[in-house]
């Protein structure tokens, strides 16, 4: 016996919301933007000019001296947040099919995404050369 | 309709196992920024802490994790501009499979130089510098 499944791409029953759209287009623009920034991050941190052994607190504080690269960390970090947040919602929605485990993980994922992302804000806005 | 095999929606190929790799690099580099801000975050406390942590990337098993990270988010970011060609691109679903075909052949080119000074001082350390 097979299983019948939707053609690729055919339209739904109408619920009436977008939201899985936006997703979708969100999901498309924020990787787009991600390639440049991380594999950027990544060539700077890891691979060039000694890679992470060079890195302590004071490279931290001459890169964010820079209100470019302050901006840069700040895009990623919201970006980069917001891509995985909505990759693993996709994955908790595909995987845990009871709706009390679904919204426990959901909630989990939500309160650790908000956690994360205005921890490292601060940090970011707040930075402190002078603590040494 | 399409009809899928019988008793699985998986079809296998490039196609399905694309997807596959996306999902597992993705889901692991998503846990490793939890962490990675969380140790950033040490140069708010203070500037020991967070060598003290950053000590830990620079020993040779964590070294060799980063090489894997690293490599996890470049496939992850390949595939994706994969994903946006089929996408958006007209043409680009008849040509998925020589797609993945060519980001693999990427991979493999620039985790080559990228692995090498990833590892180089981690090498030299254990191996002994030729210099």
């Amino acid at each position: 016996m097979s299983l019948r499944i939707a053609d690729p791409r055919s339209a739904r029953a109408g619920s009436g919301s977008n939201v899985e759209k936006y997703s979708w287009v969100f999901m498309r623009v924020s990787g787009l933007v991600l390639i440049f920034l991380v594999l950027g991050h990544l060539l700077i941190m890891n691979v060039l000019d000694g890679g992470v052994q060079r890195i302590n607190f004071g490279f931290v504080a001459g890169r964010w001296s820079s209100p470019f690269w302050q901006a840069w960390d700040l895009l990623q970090l919201w970006l980069a947040m917001l891509h995985g947040a909505n990759g693993m919602r996709t994955v908790i929605n595909d995987y845990a099919e009871k709706p009390h485990t679904r919204f426990r993980l959901r909630m989990l994922l939500y309160i650790a995404t908000v956690f994360i992302i205005v921890l490292g804000t601060l940090v970011i806005f707040t930075f402190d050369p002078s603590l040494a | 309709m399409a009809s899928a095999p019988a008793g699985t929606l998986y079809r296998g190929g490039e196609g399905m196992w694309s997807w596959v790799a996306h999902r597992i690099t993705g889901v692991a580099v998503f846990f490793f920024l939890l962490v990675h801000v969380l140790d950033t975050a040490l140069v708010r406390v203070s500037p020991d802490a967070y060598d003290a942590v950053i000590a830990t990337y620079k020993t040779p098993i964590v070294n060799l994790l980063e090489v894997g990270l690293v490599g996890a988010v470049l496939y992850h970011g390949l595939n994706g501009l994969r994903i946006i060609l089929v996408d958006f691109w007209a043409p680009g679903p008849r040509h998925q499979k020589t797609m993945f075909r060519s980001i693999i052949v990427v991979w493999v080119l620039l985790m080559i130089p990228g692995t090498y000074f990833m590892l180089k001082h981690t090498a030299e350390a254990l191996f002994g510098s030729a210099s």
